[in-house]
């Protein structure tokens, strides 16, 4: 058996030998390459573009955006809430520009270079306009617009009202609130996007590589922008070089580079710059929350109240509006609130597009009501892990119906929690804060629940006359290491070796429809769409075998690399001997199809990981630096697979959430200009930074045969809040209340400073 | 930009002479992607702050975004694709596999020679010098926990 055991992953040898091939590796015969112009402005009317500087030798073609108009339609937005604004969002900008970064021409060339050099050539005459960075100025009656065709910067207004929440507030014994502000984060994966397209007017058809989390869908949004048939695009993912949600929306560049590979007849590669990376592909969080908790004399948080208010940039990209939405919708978290009244804004700026990072609403939603709980737990003095276990949703409810709709399929909060003060050392840890007298000593604690399962997958399964079995998912990696942990699945239900088997991903033309990968979903979703596959073939090589071993099929089994009837060694038939029946005509058993394949779909049911994750931390009293003394994740999501790869994917998503608790931060300056357009300013969690974590795992299976929740996105949606958390609690006797992150020393000393302190 | 004048150049890469026609201005990083199909050593910010681009230059870490081309001119250039001999991988190569060190694996051939180019310098470093020489690399995956790991168990075995 494989599954639950840390098996060596299979991608590795390819990554580690350096053979392994993404986007920018990538080069076709007569291959052109393409840069793209894009705006200095956060608002600004363009009045002139002259390219005639730019035709240097070398250049073969340039496009504005009213060159493009009509020929490449306005990009996807899949999420559109009712009643909500959405913008035209055409790939290059026509006439206006509304974020520094937007695209306004493109250039094509014969190398990389000639094509930067022609940008500096192409003159953009722009006419300023006022614009906004702020979403509380762009909610004032007198705030520029960024888009002028709408009579104000609301892109939507929600309001969830559930329960009698001005009732329990009226009875309830103490209020506590709380501002948090969510910083803007750049996902940054390490390889930045990119897109390759090659067209064959003979057979007409488009091909298009690119680094994205989405083939299928790419594919879709491809089509519907340049009007041409689905089945005449073939996307195909290259080896992927990180995603984290930055590489799930349609962008301009996914529709324009395949447009100009139609047009001028050759393969156009295009590859993004690290600044055009931070600049213009999507960004994460930016949320202001101000929300209220109602508690009752047993210390029970009986409702919520208040306003989530998400700055959205200036267009809605693909699931924009589900990430405020997503973070109202968890906002009870782990607890029994059963009333809640909540308004939720999206607000455009002139700014780039927020959209998903790992998380997507969800670790916004979790952040602000663990923060919450433990400023309740400060401000009424009462232990913040007793606080919670007052209020958790018991064991026994589930399946339990929150207000907001959800239904959490299982869960044992209490048991993580318990796991989780146990190995910190609490009531030790907590004494510290009294006995270490050079530092402030502080203890956070966050216990989450994470949504996720929301979109459904295929998989295609053949087994070869030979025995060697393909296995095509519609799930699309980007590290996550699925072809071990698919072939784990698939070798444990056939019952023969993972040699056997080989996991193919990521071709529009080979792949069944399905969703791609995020939202935590690839295991569940992927790995359920594959089994309800592989029990079809199962099913059919038992008949086979049956009819050769004259036995009945309830009487077999399959193992080692044999079929076997139960209780026997030597009545057997192996796994290769059935796969060439499949296809021997002769020989298959009569009443059976030819052949050894299957489709797969999965209908998925969402699922509920979560985990209760506790930091320590200490604060230098002169330089303000937080540093993170231990830090404890109890996380659970059902079922695993492989311990290694969950380990994995807790360590990586931890330090993405310590980036957003102390580092990391996208700023703009008033006038919409990003500062944070290198490595250099936007600041990732280098291996100096990172503490010696404490992994442990609780396990609730959910409701699947596989009993597995999701785990890629649990540790970012857990953990940035209880970092937060206990550098307030280090400095609370101080006076520290954290509104704004990251916690830099500058932030610290600017909080302690107008607190006197 | 592109120039008229070029230069002949000639180091040894993995053990085999090379010899490149670049213009002055030529990035290593460009060289050897583009003229010598080397892809392990990839662009991830070009401005020095990120190592995917890592490559050894007489055996010590060079960020190639960085490096001309004409100043390797005689010297030793070493990336992953060197490491293995023989189908036999690098012992660090078989930690990073062991502690599952890579996810996404962009970055990946980069770390692997930071330590590589540590280990060869000193081959039992202590646990926070092997932290030190990771620090110029960035991964956004893995959190470093289990390169770290792989690197310290590679020690460990010395």
């Amino acid at each position: 058996m494989y599954v639950g055991k840390p098996v060596k992953r299979v991608e590795d040898l390819r990554l580690i030998t350096g053979s392994a091939k993404y986007l920018d590796d990538m080069v076709l015969p007569r291959m052109l390459y393409a840069y793209f112009v894009r705006s200095v402005y956060a608002h600004a009317k363009i009045t002139e573009i002259d390219v005639s500087k730019a035709m240097l030798p070398g250049i073969v073609a340039i496009f504005t955006g009213r060159d493009l108009k009509d020929h490449c339609g306005p990009l996807a937005v899949e999420s559109v809430y009712k009643g909500s604004k959405v913008p035209v969002h055409y790939p290059l900008a026509v006439d206006e520009v509304k974020y520094v970064g937007e695209p306004v021409a493109v250039i094509v060339g014969e190398d990389r270079y000639v094509v930067r050099d022609a940008a500096d050539e192409v003159s953009v005459s722009y006419q300023q306009l006022p614009s906004v960075t702020d979403p509380m100025e762009a909610l004032s009656s007198n705030s520029p617009l960024v888009h002028s065709e709408f009579s104000d910067n609301v892109c939507f207004r929600r309001s969830i009202k559930r329960g009698e929440v001005e009732a329990l507030f009226n009875n309830s014994s103490k209020r506590v609130g709380i501002k948090v502000k969510i910083q803007r984060l750049a996902p940054s994966a390490m390889e930045p996007r990119g897109v390759l397209a090659e067209y064959d007017r003979g057979s007409e058809r488009l091909t298009v590589w690119a680094s994205t989390q989405f083939p299928h869908k790419l594919r879709t949004w491809i089509s519907t922008s340049l009007k041409c048939p689905e089945s005449s695009v073939r996307v195909i993912t290259p080896e992927v070089g990180g995603g984290f949600g930055s590489k799930l929306s349609h962008y301009p560049e996914d529709v324009v580079i395949p447009y100009l590979a139609m047009r001028i007849g050759r393969p156009v590669k295009w590859f993004e710059e690290r600044g055009e990376n931070l600049r213009s592909t999507t960004h994460g969080r930016d949320m202001i929350a101000e929300v209220e908790a109602a508690v009752d004399e047993n210390l029970r948080v009986t409702a919520l109240r208040g306003r989530i208010i998400a700055d959205l940039g200036a267009y809605n990209h693909t699931h924009t509006q589900d990430n405020p939405i997503l973070a109202a919708n968890m906002l009870t978290g782990t607890y029994a609130i059963g009333a809640v009244d909540l308004e939720v804004i999206g607000v455009f700026t002139n700014k780039m597009a927020t959209d998903a990072y790992r998380g997507a609403g969800r670790p916004e939603g979790s952040y602000i009501i663990e923060r919450l709980m433990d400023r309740i737990a400060r401000t009424l003095n009462v232990d913040p892990a007793e606080l919670r276990m007052r209020n958790f949703i018991p064991p026994q409810s589930f399946p339990y119906r929150t207000p907001l709709g959800f239904v959490y399929d299982s869960g044992n909060y209490e048991g993580a929690l318990r796991r989780a003060l146990e190995l910190v050392n609490y009531e030790d840890v907590k004494r510290l804060k009294s006995t270490v007298r050079d530092r402030y000593i502080g203890v956070g604690i966050s216990t989450f629940v994470e949504v996720c399962n929301f979109g459904y997958q295929s998989s295609y399964v053949k087994v070869e006359p030979s025995g060697l079995i393909s296995v095509y998912t519609s799930t699309s990696p980007h590290g996550q290491g699925e072809e071990t942990a698919f072939s784990q699945i698939v070798a444990d239900r056939l019952g023969v070796s993972m040699e056997k088997i080989r996991v193919i991903h990521g071709d529009t033309d080979t792949i069944p429809y399905g969703s791609g990968t995020a939202g935590s979903w690839t295991l569940t979703s992927g790995g359920m769409a594959i089994i309800n596959a592989v029990e079809r073939i199962r099913e059919k090589m038992l008949r086979i075998a049956a009819s050769r071993l004259e036995a009945r099929v309830e009487d077999l089994e399959m193992n080692d690399g044999r079929i076997y009837v139960k209780g026997t060694h030597d009545k057997y038939v192996t796994f290769e001997e059935v796969a060439s029946i499949a296809y021997d005509q002769r020989k298959l058993p009569g009443g059976l199809e030819m052949g050894l394949t299957a489709t797969g779909f999965y209908r998925p049911e969402l699922t509920f990981p979560f985990g209760a994750y506790i930091a320590v931390v200490s604060v230098d009293p002169e330089t303000y630096q937080v540093t993170l003394e231990r830090v404890v994740m109890v996380s659970d999501c059902g079922k695993v697979v492989n311990p290694m790869l969950v380990d994995g994917q807790i360590a990586g998503g931890a330090v993405q959430a310590l980036g957003q608790a102390l580092y990391e931060d996208f700023v703009y300056d008033k006038d919409g200009n990003p500062l944070s357009v290198s490595f250099a300013d936007y600041l990732l969690p280098s291996a100096t930074e990172v503490p010696e974590f404490i992994l442990d795992r609780t396990e609730t299976p959910a409701n699947n045969p596989l009993g597995t929740k999701g785990v890629g996105e649990l540790s970012t949606i857990g953990l940035a809040q209880a970092i937060v958390n206990a550098v307030e609690d280090a400095l609370w006797k101080m006076g520290a209340e954290i509104v704004e992150t990251p916690v830099t020393p500058q932030r610290l000393y600017g909080v302690l400073r107008r607190r006197g302190a | 930009m592109s120039s008229s004048k070029v230069n002949i150049i000639r180091f040894v890469l993995n053990d085999e002479p090379v010899e490149v026609l670049v213009p002055p201005t030529e990035i290593l990083l460009n060289t050897l992607r583009e003229r010598v199909n080397v892809k392990s050593i990839r662009y991830g910010c070009g401005e020095g702050s990120c190592g995917a681009c890592t490559v050894l230059v007489d055996g010590k870490p060079r960020l190639s975004c960085l490096t001309l081309t004409i100043s390797v001119d005689g010297r030793d250039v070493t990336t992953v694709e060197g490491l293995s001999k023989d189908g036999e991988l690098h012992p660090i190569q078989k930690a990073f596999i062991e502690h599952n060190a890579a996810q996404c694996g962009y970055c990946t051939p980069g770390f692997i020679l930071l330590l590589k180019a540590l280990l060869d310098r000193n081959p039992n470093p202590s646990r926070d010098e092997v932290i030190d020489s990771l620090s110029s690399n960035l991964c956004r995956c893995t959190g470093y926990k289990n390169i770290l790991e792989a690197a310290m168990s590679v020690v460990r075995r010395r």
